[in-house]
């Protein structure tokens, strides 16, 4: 089988990130990094190809973005992908998230994958919505926030981590399936797969290439509209008990909690 | 807006690549762990047995030989992050990457065959030793003593001292007299490389008569194990000196302060390593302490600390890096190996203090991070030449290239 893994270049966890008012997206200067849920998502996916349960002849990272996202996708095939896809296209900026799903589903129709997995969010927009975007075009099931994934039969058991507790869903192939970062640890790239990813095939394309129609991309595509910014309320400041009486301060810290509902 | 500073930074994709790895391997497996190895005195096996996964004992090793055939300024990256982690860590690799120097450039290829590829792999470890009880800069003045039996070996005695990863390595290259009377000295000297028995403190079989006494409890530096070794009646074969007898045979004086040139930069680097992660911790540390109603950072006192140790650092990594390419490009990077020592372990050791002294009575608290660093840093000033040495060496290098 082949195995999908959409991975996104996003600013490093380290940077402060800001929205750029004059254009209303997301300022994406700075020091540049894989999506830490993608490096779950491909762990994912050479777990499945080293388990041998079924047979894997291809582990291939998917990404769309400008020219620097090509960091990322050397991280995702020195983590193990086999090769690399490249969306790039100037018609793509400001895509939304809908139009964003729609230009990868366009590349995945291309490489026909029996299974997509991606990081359930990403570390700058935290949609958490592109997996069921791209499997609605794709036509195939798609699960979300999956912490454990067992291939039986053909078939994969995945338990999805649930507001109280796990689902465990079995689902057929082909499909779709974000997962969180509590599925695995992911592997370090050793300095092997550092130094041999440039060698890995890197297949750029545009839009044109797999059959993207203009007018269902970018800023003008996108069927959501950034109208404003506004800060978070700032944070309300907190009732502090001094502790004068260490019985009579539990007493009132009880008896707060309890007013609320929490204990 | 962020600033991108990568343009600055002078590193490769692969550089880039390989420095974010290291230092999420620092972050994630040997800074949580440090503490409990610096406790127990204990080698960090599960540390380094990951270490061998990710090829860090070939770094340097060319690929014929299963290692990555990466340069000096590459090496120097991944030793400033590991540093930045524990030193002990890099110490565990530094002697390795020594050693793996020495066969590289005068190993004959029955040597590099036989020793390159178990090396690179980290199968087994390499050590180094030219000091001795008595004997440490003044490297001419060794006593240990090689004498050709008449079965053709090479028979050793003599007692060596303060060699790291002295038990678990599996080869020792040694730096011993095979003519006592040569004028000058250095030319009786011979560089054997022995074999052993990793973790096995008395040689048995071939390896009889080279024994290992119990590990030197030192100040920090934990972890990674400092060693005496005694030779007593040791046969190294004459196809074991480093080179081969014929050509080996009295250049080990030579051999080791070549080696010992890649050495400097390598301490340089780990100066660098432990000052960075001194600097963070007083950034982080500055920035939650609150005193007279603000946080330390708002006091300029302490905004004065911190700048002196960013500039230094800056200044001594850039040495460091200095350094490290010239020595890839084939210049002649004596002087230069020798100011980037000095400077940037003077410069670990003046951050460590300076973020202890931030860190106040916490920082002298086993609970604090710089506690640890504060008895580690201190190694880096003694040792491959202590910072004395490195300015007699740098002064007289200075003078010859500037005789008038």
């Amino acid at each position: 089988m082949k195995i999908c893994v959409l991975v996104k270049e996003v600013p490093d966890a380290a940077v402060q990130k800001r929205i750029d008012p004059s254009t209303m997206r997301l300022d994406r200067g700075g020091e540049k990094n894989l999506n830490p849920f993608d490096t779950h998502a491909l762990e994912a996916a050479m777990q499945i190809k080293e388990g041998g349960a079924i047979p894997v002849e291809e582990v291939v990272a998917v990404t769309m973005g400008p020219s620097s996202a090509v960091r990322a996708l050397h991280k995702a095939v020195a983590l193990g992908a086999d090769r690399s896809v490249h969306l790039s296209d100037d018609a793509l900026a400001g895509s939304d998230v809908c139009a964003t799903g729609y230009a990868l589903a366009k590349v995945l129709e291309s490489e026909s994958p029996d299974l997509v997995l991606l990081g359930q969010q990403s570390d700058d927009g935290e949609c958490y919505t592109i997996g069921a975007v791209v499997a609605d075009h794709l036509k195939m099931p798609s699960l979300t926030q999956v912490i454990q994934i067992d291939v039986t039969d053909g078939k994969l058991r995945c338990e999805r981590q649930a507001e109280y507790g796990y689902d465990t869903v079995e689902v057929e192939l082909p499909a779709v399936i974000s997962v969180g970062d509590a599925i695995n640890e992911p592997r370090y790239p050793s300095l092997k797969a550092i130094m041999g990813a440039k060698k890995k095939p890197l297949d750029a394309k545009a839009t044109g290439d797999v059959g993207i129609e203009a007018g269902s991309v970018g800023e003008g595509g996108s069927k959501t509209k950034v109208l404003g910014l506004n800060p978070p309320p700032a944070k309300e400041a907190g009732e502090i008990i001094e502790d004068e009486d260490t019985n009579e301060t539990v007493e009132k810290i009880v008896a707060w909690l309890d007013e609320r509902k929490l204990i | 807006m962020a600033v991108d500073t990568a343009a600055y930074r002078e590193m490769t994709d692969e550089q880039e690549a390989i420095v974010e790895m290291v230092r999420q391997f620092a972050d994630e497996q040997i800074i949580p762990n440090a503490e409990h190895y610096d406790h127990e005195d204990s080698f960090p096996e599960p540390i380094v047995e990951q270490m061998k996964e990710l090829g860090l004992f070939g770094v340097t090793i060319p690929e014929e030989y299963g290692g990555m055939g990466l340069d000096l300024t590459t090496y120097a990256m991944i030793v400033e992050e590991l540093s930045r982690g524990w030193i002990s860590i890099s110490g565990v690799v530094n002697t390795h990457f020594i050693g793996s120097y020495l066969l590289m450039k005068f190993g004959t290829d029955e040597q590099k065959e036989y020793f390159l590829p178990k090396m690179a792999t980290g199968e087994i470890r390499a050590a180094f030793s030219l000091s001795e009880p008595e004997v440490g800069s003044d490297v001419q003045g060794i006593k240990a003593t090689a004498k050709k039996g008449e079965d053709g070996n090479w028979e050793l005695n003599g007692q060596k001292m303060w060699v790291t990863n002295g038990l678990g390595s599996s080869v020792v290259f040694v730096l011993m007299k095979n003519d006592t009377k040569a004028d000058p000295p250095y030319k009786g000297m011979t560089c054997f490389i022995t074999e052993k028995e990793a973790w096995k403190e008395t040689g048995e079989g071939d390896f009889k008569g080279l024994n290992v006494p119990p590990k030197i409890k030192k100040m920090g530096y934990k972890g990674v194990e400092s060693t005496e070794l005694v030779y007593d009646g040791y046969k190294c074969p004459p196809e074991r000196i480093l080179g081969g007898e014929e050509a080996g045979l009295g250049q080990g004086f030579v051999q080791m302060m070549d080696a010992l040139e890649v050495g400097r930069v390598n301490v340089a680097a780990r100066g660098v390593g432990i000052g960075q992660r001194a600097l963070e911790l007083a950034l982080r540390y500055s920035q939650e302490r609150k005193t007279f109603g603000k946080t330390i950072s708002n006091h300029q006192a302490i905004q004065f600390k911190l700048a002196d140790m960013a500039t230094q650092l800056e200044a001594a990594r850039l040495v460091t890096r200095k350094a490290a390419r010239m020595k890839d490009a084939g210049e002649r990077s004596d002087l230069e190996a020798g100011m980037a020592k000095l400077l940037a372990s003077e410069c670990g050791k003046y951050c460590v203090e300076e973020s202890f002294r931030i860190h106040g009575g916490y920082g002298y608290s086993k609970e604090y991070e710089i506690e640890r660093l504060y008895r580690d840093a201190p190694l880096l000033l003694i040792g491959e030449g202590t910072s004395e040495i490195q300015r007699m060496v740098i002064g007289k290098k200075l003078l010859q290239r500037h005789k008038i």
